[in-house]
This record gives structure tokens, C-alpha cells and sequence, in this order.
């Protein structure tokens, strides 16, 4: 099939920025869509031209490295991410819209590529638990509610791509941060930092410079792994708690 | 980046001051239409009413005394929440700003994968919301705006006010943007409070916002066409 | 069949030149059970006040990089880490999906310590060490201990404990798993230790930065040079220990299960600087993966191996057959696999599947675009189980393969087809983990140290953590109880002699501005490799491939064409570079292959071979690992033979008839 597609071209981060656009040709549906840009972008190499800078490393769903904005939905009209994307989404004829996660917390650092180091310094700022290497106790000693196990499992899924802040229409990062609290407070593992670490990472979330949530809830829809939106309401309760207790 | 303000300050903390001051104010509002209900009671009732409402706690309280009480909480309520509303609402501009432009050229899916409209009349209600108040405030409680005449009874004023087409008008397009307003905003409310961590408690918080923003929005708008009708009075 | 009649112990004189034997000397000589022990009790301790002195520069944060990161950091040594990606937590572990062994026993199923060992060392068939398997086995009980304390959320019973299965034909039910992302969440696990140390100040963390060469000083390892990849900064850091953990390097294929980004970098540059390469042909191929549909193919997707418990292999019995697979007669089909091995029928192990897939297409009987797949049928576990009860056990797998292939695999057959998944190969490394470079440590899939020339289902995570958690810690504390070492600058000159290198191979790549793409040559690799250096492998393909390598890299410093400049986020020439390396890995693969005349577990040789075409090994002639020494551009690799014994376990040939 024939498609155009307009893709954001950024040299650098100081740089302006315009949307470009190129005609495909020869697209099969099977490809995926980082293999189409790939297409693209061996055109442009031996037309001499800059290919395109865009972030993948797993193609398959997992490391959370791939993220676009397709026609201004964050991964695109499925709920997958990018690198999970087919053609066949699109119809011969389509013009195809191609913009990096907008967030002045992830900075472009070039056309497609962003900055998202503000999510590990939200995970260096509490999220995790301290288990210094040999010190754990006997794996089965700790029963954890399956029921427990398998919302903390849920929650523990994310794969910190930002595409609920590219989605969020404040630009958010409840979502992410939020995840991360529920895995962890959801284990009795995770019980003597619940406090601080809400805490922490709250703060650092707002150090960031992301934005609030007002509980609209498009975060929830673009997440390829469907993180569900009452780990905020958890990061709430557990935050509201932690400082109603005069843990701050 | 922005300044480390410390987890008390947190956009977190800070919406939670704005779903507690919100929801403080949905409490007035269930009162005040409870109140306004009156009118069907007729002009001695409503009259009795609104002067008790000044005569509570006496001799404990000095006249007026719980009405001043509600007053300043609903003041410091409404002080509270739009100071919140401003702070995170520049914060979240900031937060998806990028330089020049809309955030996404593209003008495809404006409306993302689901954003429903109370989302996106939050502020902008929020603000008719408030000039509304303005408004309201001249028009019964000073009666600088009186159409139909001003009163010293306020059964009098509300029935002047209503007898014009245009007020009612204007009540109706104010209580819709209060319902669009508390759609959301119970909800969120809740969210924001920590009650939604399961499926059922997500559901029982939509049924409770659509019930209280309906009751809200019809509560308050019977009085205003039962007198444009001339069914009081 | 052919018989090969050359001796084959013949050396190809012309090719490569053979070395002292080597052996690996800080396995302490006592019995197999007591040699962690030993080992731990006699390695020198480093007082905590001295650690904060000691700089230790681990490359890679996956499973093996991230967790002996966040343990030496937490131990008080000064650790810088670097990563290619945008964050630590995006390693290529993340992408393990099936689960991690352990000898915990929790079954009552007959498992222990001995038996993972065991089944480790056959399943390896018998060309790896006991005394690293062993160890692995032993420390294997930790992990999980380490793992839940930090929250890892594995999959549980309702009892709230934890839940087991079997997994890669073993009859224990000792993986431990957490839905089909068991390496994701322990990479996070990991990733957040890590973290806590670069929030405690402990750890530095370096994201999108490349390494690109080791310092070798006064003959020990002391630094590394690496690329910032936005900025095109070439930085040099110094520290008392490198360790490399930079995963495996499947990617010389092009086409594999593998992430994009992954490479042989940091191990090839470490080769060429003194590090030996082990067994660098043996290649894990994988029998369940979704087949290529177009040229534009940039990977390949493991679908998880348990699909063989109740899907069933096909291909019709005519070649050339190409009617869609519902109007295929039942007696029209060819059910390979339970045909010829009728014992384990569809759960033969992962190298025996992977071939016969092979075969049966290059007889033409291969099914889907360019005929190479072959039917995995789930028609009658739908009939028998129920469609319900097929959707509980595999619903997300069914969903993946029908997101990448548009096909819905409740109504038709899926498609698979091998590809390569795994290395087991990788820098030679003693008992302590060091390569042949003093002071350079290799850990996790870049060693080659602990599956032999196969590797088990769900081990691989498990040594990645073994290495990291529990074996490095103490063997880098060892080597680093006699530093600090005299600290060295950036105008020591074997620091200006890396940076130079690096430097000007950058500038060459840059400059030669030919007519073909990066990818077109890395394609080109893999085509060949594939063919002549995949599944399986004859000495004529074999020379023919090495020929043709040559002929490729000649090519490649004349005509590629890397675009834009190095003081910028390029693409294009990190993949120059690493393409580049694996050229020349590619090269030794096939030397490698070439040499080792006999089949044994991911290498099969054509000419070695039983009556039935199963796989034969030749344990008089090549019971040792091949321990590779870079020979200079140009020159002849050299091959050191370190000699494995097996005191524990009895050398048997592998039958699944
Ligand atoms: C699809 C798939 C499924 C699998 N499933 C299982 C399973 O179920 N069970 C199991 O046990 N094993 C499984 N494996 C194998 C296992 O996942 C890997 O062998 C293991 O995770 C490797 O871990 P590692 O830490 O050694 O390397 P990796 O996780 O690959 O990490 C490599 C690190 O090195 C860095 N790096 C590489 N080169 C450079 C460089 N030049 N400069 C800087 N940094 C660099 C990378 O950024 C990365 O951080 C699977 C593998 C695949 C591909
Ligand atoms: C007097 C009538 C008002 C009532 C009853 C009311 C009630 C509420 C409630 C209950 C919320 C939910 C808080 C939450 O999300 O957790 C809310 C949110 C909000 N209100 Fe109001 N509000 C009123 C007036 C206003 C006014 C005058 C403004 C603005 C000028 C405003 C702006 C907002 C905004 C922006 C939010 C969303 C913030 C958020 O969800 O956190 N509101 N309101
Ligand atoms: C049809 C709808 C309404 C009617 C008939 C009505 C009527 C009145 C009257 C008669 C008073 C004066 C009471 C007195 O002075 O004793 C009053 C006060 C007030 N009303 Fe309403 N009202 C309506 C809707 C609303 C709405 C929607 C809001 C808020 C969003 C609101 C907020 C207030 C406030 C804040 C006061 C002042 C209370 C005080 O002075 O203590 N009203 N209203
Ligand atoms: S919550 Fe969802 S969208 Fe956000 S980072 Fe995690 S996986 Fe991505
Ligand atoms: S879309 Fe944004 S407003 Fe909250 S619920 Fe999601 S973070
Ligand atoms: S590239 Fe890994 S999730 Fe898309």
C-alpha cells in the first residue's frame, strides 16, 4: 500500500522542529511500523539524507524503549506499543502523523528520540525495596495472598515507556509512579517503606516538573500493558496516610 | 524541573486540599437545595427557613452566628480550591509546553482514546462556576441585581428573579456546568481521596457522582421553572 | 550422508594455529560440593574502609550487570555502570520469558542441588565445567530467596506460597516464574537494587553510553573507553576492575530473538586486546519462533516454548503442497515429530526440534511465505481441552502471535520456525570469573562459562543472577584485596592508544561514504551465517562461509555508507560499529565450527552423525573448550584447548528416541 507519512524532524534540542513529509510506496501490511520507518530510513541513507532518530531495542512489547506519537495518540491506535504496531492498523492512502512523546520533562533529545531519565530518578527516589544482597530470608517464609500477588504482578508490569505522559493532557506521570507504588505496597515485602517511599517518589514526581492528575484517565487507556487507574487512587491513599501519620 | 517543595506541597497534597474543599461545597450545595425545595412550602416556610438558618445556636451563637460559620468554610473553601485549581492548572500548562504551538501538530484523535467531555470542561466549568457565584450572590443574597424588583423577603426575590425567562436561562446554563462539573469532580474526588482501589468501589464512586450531580442539577433547577411556569406562588 | 575420512583432530594449519592448552586454576581441587566453599573461605576479604577506595566499571545492566552493580555498590566499592539504552531497566533480560531454575525442592519432587547440577551438565552435553555448575546449582537456592525479599512478584499458589513448573523437558517442577515475564520482573528487581545505589551514592550510572574499547595497562585491565551516544563525546574512565556483562551476541544473524541494539562489542574489543573467546559457535536455536514474513524483517519473536506441551508439529506430506491448512487431509499430514521420536513426540529438546523443522523444509514440505514454517496445530487440544481451558493456559501467547502475524491461531494452525535465541559462547573466564585479562571480568551470557554447548531452559537467568548476587561479589573482592592499583591517567599510553583507536576507527567509518547501507552488510552476514554456520553445519559451508566473511568485511571498509557526523545522537554509525565486530565474530564462529568435527548440543556437524542422524559426539577427541586468542588484523587466530574432566557425572550420549 501507498501511504505518507509527516514526521517530526528535531536536529537537535535547542533546534525548532517541523513536521516532514515523505511518500512510501511499496508498505506490506505485515510490517510493523518501526520496520516501516526502518524502510524509510535506508531510503534516506542512500538518498544521502539524515535518517530518522527513533528509540527500539526488544521489538516485542517489553522494554518500554519504543514510543511515538501516531496521528496524536501515544503508540498509536491499538492499545500496544509501537514496536507491537502493524500496518495493517493503517489503510492504503493514509496520511500518518509521527511526533515523540511532549513533555517538558522529557526533553527531545533528537526528531523522535527523548529523555525520559526523569522516570529512573522517580525510581531512585524510593522505589524499591532495601534487600541488601544476602540477607533475604527463606523465599517461603513470606505467604503473600494470591489475590495480592497477582495485583502487585499487574501493577508490576509496567514498562516505564511514558506513554502515559505522552497521553496525559497535563502531562502526568501519576500513572508510572503510581504502578510502582501499588507493586510495592501490595507485598508485605514492601510494608516498612510504604511510607517514604510514596513520599520520595511524590516529590521527586513533582521535582520533575510532571504535571497533576486530575483524574481523566487517557493515561490508563494508551498504556500497552493496561496498568489500571486505581493505582493512583493507591498513591493517593497511601500518600494522604503517610502524611496524616506525620511521615513528612 | 521546578523547586522541591517537600511531599506536604505535592501536586498530591494539593488535590487533595481541592477534592476536600470541592466536596465540602457539594455538602453546601445539598443543603442550600434542600432549602430552595421551600418555595413549594410557600412564602412563610421559605421566609422561616432562610431567617432560622440565622437563628441556629442561638443564644450560644450570636444571630447570624452558623450562617457566619458557613459562610467563612465555604469561603475558605472556595478560596482554597480555586487556589488549587490555579497553581496546578499553571503547573500542568508548564508541564506539557513546548515551546510554540499546540503540544501535537497533528489534528487527528483530538480527543484521545477516551477523554470524556466533564474532563475537558473541568476548568473552563470551574470558572462559569465561579463567575456564576459572583453573579448569584448580587442577585438573592445583596439583590443589587434584581430583575422583577428587589425585596427584603428573599422568597419574594427568588420568585421576581425566576419570573424572567433570561434568569432562568442563565441559572439553567450555571447548574448544567455544576453538573458537568460534579461529574467528574465527585469521581475524582474519590480518586483523589485514595477510595477507588477496586473494580467495585470504581463503579459504586460513578454511580454515586452521576447521582449527585443529577440530583444537584434537577434539585436546583425545579424551583426556577416551577416559578416560570407559575406553578408557586 | 558423508563421512568425513580426515583424522579429526587434523588442524587447519592455514586457518588458525593452535596454543598452549589452558586451564582454569582457581577452582580450588577438592570434591565438587566443597569447592564454593573453599573457594569463598580462601578468597581475601577487603576491609570496608578501603572499599570506598576501590572503582570497579561494570558494562551492561542486565540481569548479570545490574545485580553485581547494586551488590558491590551496597558493599561500599566505588561502581560506575553503563548502559547503551536510555535506562538500566531496559537490558535485554527484560525479555526472558519463561522463568528461572532453582533447586528449592518446594515440589517434594525429587529435585536437589545434584540433580540441577546434573541435568545442567547433560542438558549442556558435556562440554561444560562441573565446578561452575555446580556452583550455579548451589547458589540457585539464594536467588530466589534474594528476589522475593525484593519484592519480585513470581507467580503463587493460593496457599500464598510460591508456585513452580517444569520447564525444557526436565521432570522437576523447579522454574520459578511470574506470568510470561519472569525476566522482566527480575531485571526490575535488579534494576531497582541498583537504583537505591545510585540514589545512595554509591553507584554512577551511565544511560546511552557505548563502550567501545578496554584500557590494558601494565597488563591488567584499568579502564574503558566509552561513546556518549547523544553528544558523540569520547570519554575515558579508569577504575581498579572492569567487568563486562553485555549480554550475548545472537545478533550476528541479523535475525534473531534478540534485542536490537544487542552486540558483540565490548567482548570483541576485549578479544582483541587479550581476552580468549570460548566456544564462540555454539548458538542456542530456538524451535518456537514466529517465521520471517517479509524482507523488511528487522527480528524475529520467541513464542514460548510451552506451546510444544499441547500444540502439535505438521507439514504436509507432499512437498510443495501449498493448499491452506484446513484443507489438508488428516492423512495428508505429517506429524514429523511424533513420527520419529516417538517417546517424546513434540517435546524433543529445543536443538533436535529446531533441525527437524529444517529438514522438512528443505524438502520442500515447509509451510507459509517463502515455504520456511512449519505448523504448530492446537486443533485437537481445542477439541480435547476445550476451548476455554486452551485459552487460560496460552491466551496471551495466542495474542501475540496473532497482534504480529494478523492471523488468529484459535482457527488456524500457527506458524513457527527455529531461530537463533541464545550464545552460549563467550569470553573464556576462570572459576572466579576473569578472563584471560587480568583484572577484567566477565559475568552473565557474555562468558561462556556454565551451559556447555547447550543451554536448559530458564538457566540462563539464573546465572546472570548467580554471577551478579552471589560469585562476582567475592571473586572481584579478591582480585581487588590487593588494590588500590597505582592510579593512571588519561595520559597513560595505553589510555591515549584506546582513545585513539576508537577515534579513528569512528572517523574511518565516517569518511569512507560509500554506496550500501549498514543493514544491507549486516543482512548479508546473517544470510550467510545462517546457512552455513546455523543449524547445521558442513566443513565445505563452513570454509566456503569463512571465504565469504572475508570477502564481506573487504567490502564493508570500501563501500558502507554511515551518514551524518559523530558529535551527534547517529544512529547509524553505532550499528556501523557494531556490524563491523560482528563480521569479524562471524569469522571465528565458523573457525570455530570448522575445527570442532564432532555434534554436540547447539552444534550440529553434518559429518558427525549416527545411523539416524542424531547428533554425535566425539568426547576423546574434543572433551574441552575452545578458548580462542586474537591473532591480529589479519592473522591467524590462535587456539588454546582447556581440558574438561568429569569426576560427578558420566559422559552419555543424549537419546530422546
Ligand atoms: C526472547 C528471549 C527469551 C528468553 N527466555 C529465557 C527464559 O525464560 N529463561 C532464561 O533463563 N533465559 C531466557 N533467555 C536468555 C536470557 O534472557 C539472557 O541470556 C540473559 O538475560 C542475559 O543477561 P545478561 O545480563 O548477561 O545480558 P543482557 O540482559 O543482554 O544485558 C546486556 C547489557 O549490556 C549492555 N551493553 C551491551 N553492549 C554494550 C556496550 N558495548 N556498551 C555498553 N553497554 C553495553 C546493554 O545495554 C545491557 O545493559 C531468553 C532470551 C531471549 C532472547
Ligand atoms: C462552588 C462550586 C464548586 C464545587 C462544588 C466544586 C467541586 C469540585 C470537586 C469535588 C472536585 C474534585 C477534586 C478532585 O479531583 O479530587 C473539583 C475539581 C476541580 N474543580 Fe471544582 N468545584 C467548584 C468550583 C470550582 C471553581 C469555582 C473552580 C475554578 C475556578 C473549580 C475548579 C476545579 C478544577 C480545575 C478541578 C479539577 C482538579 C482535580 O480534579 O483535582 N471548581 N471541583
Ligand atoms: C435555582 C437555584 C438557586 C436558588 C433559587 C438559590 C437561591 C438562593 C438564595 C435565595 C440565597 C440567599 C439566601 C439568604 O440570603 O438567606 C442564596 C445564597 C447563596 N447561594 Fe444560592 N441559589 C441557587 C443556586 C445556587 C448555586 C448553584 C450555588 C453554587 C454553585 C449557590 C450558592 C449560593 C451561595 C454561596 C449563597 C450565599 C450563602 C450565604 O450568603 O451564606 N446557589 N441562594
Ligand atoms: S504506566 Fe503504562 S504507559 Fe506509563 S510507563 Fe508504565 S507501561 Fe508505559
Ligand atoms: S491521564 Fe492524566 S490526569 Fe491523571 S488519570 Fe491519567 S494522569
Ligand atoms: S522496542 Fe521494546 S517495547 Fe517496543
Amino acid at each position: 500500500m501507498k501511504i505518507t507519512v509527516r514526521v517530526w524532524r528535531q536536529a537537535n534540542p535547542s533546534d525548532e522542529g517541523k513536521m516532514v513529509g515523505y511518500d512510501l510506496d511499496d508498505v506490506s501490511e505485515h510490517m510493523s511500523f518501526l520496520e516501516m520507518l526502518d524502510v524509510l530510513n535506508e531510503r534516506l541513507t542512500l538518498e544521502g539524507e539524515e535518517p530518522i532518530a527513533f528509540d527500539s531495542d526488544c521489538r516485542e512489547g517489553i522494554c518500554g524503549m519504543c514510543g511515538l506519537v501516531i496521528n496524536g495518540l501515544a503508540h498509536g491506535p491499538e492499545r500496544t506499543t509501537t514496536c507491537q504496531l502493524h500496518m495493517r492498523s493503517f489503510k492504503d492512502g493514509d496520511v500518518i502523523d509521527i511526533e515523540p512523546w511532549r513533555s517538558s520533562s522529557f526533553p527531545v533529545v533528537k526528531d523522535l528520540v527523548v529523555d525520559r531519565g526523569a522516570f529512573d530518578r522517580i525510581i531512585q527516589a524510593g522505589g524499591y525495596i532495601s534487600a541488601p544482597t544476602g540477607s533475604a530470608p527463606e523465599a517461603n517464609n513470606l505467604p503473600v495472598p494470591k489475590e495480592n500477588a497477582d495485583h502487585a504482578f499487574e501493577a508490576a508490569t509496567c514498562i516505564g515507556c511514558g506513554a502515559c505522559v505522552a497521553a496525559c493532557p497535563n502531562g502526568s506521570a501519576m500513572l508510572f509512579t503510581a504502578a510502582k507504588i501499588t507493586h510495592l505496597g501490595l507485598l508485605p515485602q514492601g510494608q516498612p517503606e510504604r511510607a517514604s517511599r510514596v513520599l520520595g517518589m511524590v516529590e521527586q514526581h513533582d521535582h520533575e516538573g510532571f504535571g497533576n492528575c486530575t483524574n481523566i484517565g487517557e493515561c490508563t487507556a494508551a498504556c500497552p500493558k493496561g496498568i489500571p487507574l486505581d493505582t493512583i487512587s493507591r498513591l493517593n491513599r497511601d500518600l494522604l496516610g503517610a502524611l496524616a501519620k506525620g511521615k513528612a | 524541573m521546578t523547586k522541591r517543595v517537600g511531599a506536604r506541597r505535592s501536586t498530591v497534597a494539593l488535590k487533595a486540599l481541592m477534592a476536600v474543599s470541592g466536596l465540602i461545597m457539594v455538602g453546601y450545595l445539598l443543603l442550600h437545595m434542600y432549602g430552595n425545595l421551600k418555595v413549594f412550602s410557600g412564602q412563610v416556610a421559605f421566609d422561616e427557613y432562610s431567617h432560622h438558618l440565622r437563628t441556629i445556636g442561638e443564644p450560644l451563637l450570636p444571630e447570624s452566628g452558623l450562617l457566619w460559620i458557613i459562610r467563612v468554610v465555604l469561603l475558605a473553601a472556595i478560596i482554597a480550591h480555586v487556589y488549587s485549581a490555579v497553581v496546578l492548572t499553571v503547573r500542568d500548562r508548564k508541564a506539557t509546553r513546548t515551546g510554540s504551538g499546540p503540544r501535537y501538530k497533528s489534528k487527528q484523535n483530538k480527543r484521545g482514546f477516551q477523554r470524556s467531555y466533564a474532563s475537558f470542561t473541568l476548568r473552563w466549568g470551574g470558572v462559569i462556576i465561579f463567575l456564576f457565584i459572583i453573579f448569584h450572590l448580587l442577585n438573592l443574597t445583596t439583590n443589587d441585581i434584581a430583575p422583577g424588583g428587589a425585596s427584603a423577603s428573599p422568597y419574594e426575590r427568588v420568585l421576581n428573579t425566576f419570573g424572567e425567562w433570561y434568569m432562568v436561562l442563565v441559572y439553567t446554563i450555571a447548574l448544567l456546568a455544576v453538573g458537568f462539573h460534579l461529574r467528574h469532580g465527585v469521581w475524582a474526588a474519590g480518586m483523589t481521596l485514595g477510595a477507588n482501589t477496586s473494580v467495585k468501589a470504581r463503579r459504586n464512586l460513578n454511580v454515586l457522582a452521576y447521582a449527585l450531580s443529577g440530583i444537584i442539577t434537577i434539585g436546583f433547577l425545579i424551583p426556577p421553572y416551577a416559578i416560570l411556569f407559575g406553578w408557586v406562588g | 550422508m558423508t563421512v568425513n575420512t580426515q583424522a579429526r583432530t587434523d588442524e587447519f594449519t592455514d586457518i588458525y594455529d593452535l596454543g598452549e592448552p589452558i586451564a582454569d586454576t582457581r577452582a580450588p581441587d577438592v570434591d565438587v560440593r566443597q569447592r564454593w566453599e573453599t573457594r569463598r573461605f580462601e578468597a581475601k576479604l577487603v576491609n570496608p574502609a578501603n572499599r570506598r577506595k576501590l572503582k570497579v566499571i561494570i558494562v551492561g545492566t542486565g540481569l548479570a550487570g545490574a545485580s553485581a552493580a547494586a551488590t558491590l555498590g551496597e558493599a561500599g566499592y566505588h561502581v560506575t555502570s553503563f548502559c547503551y539504552q536510555d535506562s538500566p531497566r531496559r537490558a535485554h533480560s527484560i525479555a526472558a520469558q519463561g522463568g528461572i531454575n532453582a533447586a528449592k525442592n518446594y515440589r517434594n519432587d525429587g529435585d536437589s542441588i545434584y540433580r540441577l547440577f546434573y541435568d545442567t551438565v547433560k542438558g549442556g552435553d558435556f562440554r561444560s565445567r562441573e565446578s561452575n555448575v555446580y556452583r550455579l546449582a548451589q547458589v540457585s537456592v539464594e536467588i530466589i530467596d534474594q528476589c522475593v525479599a525484593q519484592g519480585v512478584p513470581f507467580a503463587r499458589e493460593y496457599g500464598g506460597l510460591l508456585d513452580n513448573r517444569s520447564f525444557g523437558g526436565v521432570q522437576v517442577s523447579r522454574t520459578f516464574y511470574a506470568r510470561g515475564q519472569t525476566g522482566q520482573q527480575l531485571l526490575i528487581g535488579a534494576y531497582q537494587a541498583l537504583e537505591r545505589q545510585v540514589a545512595a551514592g554509591t553507584v554512577i550510572n551511565h544511560t546511552r553510553h557505548e563502550m567501545l574499547e578496554v584500557i590494558v595497562a601494565d597488563d591488567r585491565a584499568r579502564g574503558v573507553i566509552v561513546r556518549d551516544m547523544v553528544t558523540g563525546e569520547i570519554e575515558t574512565h579508569f577504575a581498579d576492575a572492569v567487568v563486562l556483562a553485555t549480554g550475548g551476541y545472537g545478533n550476528v544473524f541479523f535475525l534473531s530473538t534478540n534485542a536490537m541494539g544487542c552486540n558483540v562489542t565490548a567482548n570483541w574489543r576485549a578479544h582483541r586486546k587479550g581476552a580468549y573467546f570460548g566456544n564462540p559457535c555454539y548458538t542456542q536455536i530456538h524451535p518456537t519462533c514466529i517465521p520471517v514474513s517479509g524482507d523488511y524483517q528487522s527480528k524475529l519473536t520467541l513464542m514460548s516454548e510451552s506451546l510444544r506441551n499441547d500444540g502439535r508439529i505438521w507439514v504436509p506430506k507432499k512437498a510443495g503442497d501449498d493448499r491452506p491448512a484446513s484443507q489438508i487431509p488428516e492423512d495428508e499430514r505429517d506429524y514429523y515429530l511424533e513420527r520419529q521420536y516417538p517417546s517424546f513426540g513434540n517435546l524433543v529438546p529445543r536443538d533436535i526440534a529446531s533441525r527437524a523443522a529444517k529438514y522438512v523444509c528443505d524438502e520442500g514440505r515447509g509451510v507459509g511465505p517463502g515455504g520456511l514454517g512449519v505448523y504448530l496445530d492446537f486443533a485437537d487440544a481445542i477439541t480435547r481441552l476445550g476451548r476455554d481451558t486452551v485459552e487460560a493456559k496460552y491466551g496471551n501467547l495466542f495474542d501475540m502471535y496473532a497482534q504480529i502475524t494478523g492471523e488468529n491461531p484459535y482457527e488456524t494452525p500457527m506458524r513457527i520456525y527455529p531461530a537463533v535465541h541464545y550464545t552460549m559462547g563467550g569470553l573464556w573466564v576462570d572459576y572466579d570469573l576473569q578472563s584471560s585479562i587480568t583484572g577484567l571480568f566477565v559475568t552473565g551470557e557474555a562468558n561462556f562459562s556454565d551451559h556447555g554447548a547447550n543451554r536448559l531452559g530458564a538457566s540462563a537467568l539464573m546465572q546472570g543472577l548467580a554471577d551478579g548476587y552471589f560469585v562476582l561479589p567475592y571473586t572481584l573482592a579478591n582480585y581487588l584485596a590487593d588494590g588500590p592499583y597505582e592510579p593512571i591517567d588519561e595520559t597513560h599510553p595505553a589510555a591515549v592508544e584506546a582513545k585513539q583507536q576508537v577515534t579513528d576507527r569512528i572517523e574511518k567509518l565516517l569518511s569512507i561514504n560509500g554506496t550500501r547501507t549498514v543493514d544491507s552488510f549486516h543482512r548479508e552476514l546473517g544470510t550467510i551465517m545462517w546457512e552455513y554456520c546455523g543449524m547445521a553445519r558442513t566443513e565445505g559451508g563452513l570454509l566456503k562461509a569463512i571465504e565469504l566473511i572475508r570477502e564481506l568485511r573487504t567490502e564493508f571498509w570500501r563501500n558502507v555508507k554511515v551518514t551524518g557526523v559523530n558529535e551527534d545522537l547517529n544512529q547509524t554509525l553505532e550499528r556501523a560499529g557494531r556490524v563491523a565486530d560482528f563480521i569479524d565474530l562471524g569469522e571465528l564462529m565458523c573457525i570455530d565450527a570448522l575445527h570442532r568435527r564432532e555434534s554436540c548440543g547447539g552444534h550440529f556437524r553434518v559429518e558427525s552423525q549416527t545411523e539416524d542422524g542424531e547428533a554425535l559426539r566425539h568426547d576423546d577427541d574434543f572433551a574441552y573448550v575452545a578458548a580462542w586468542e586474537f591473532g591480529g588484523d589479519g592473522g591467524k587466530p590462535v587456539l588454546h584447548k582447556e581440558a574438561l574432566i568429569y569426576q560427578n557425572v558420566e559422559m552419555k550420549q543424549r537419546s530422546y528416541k
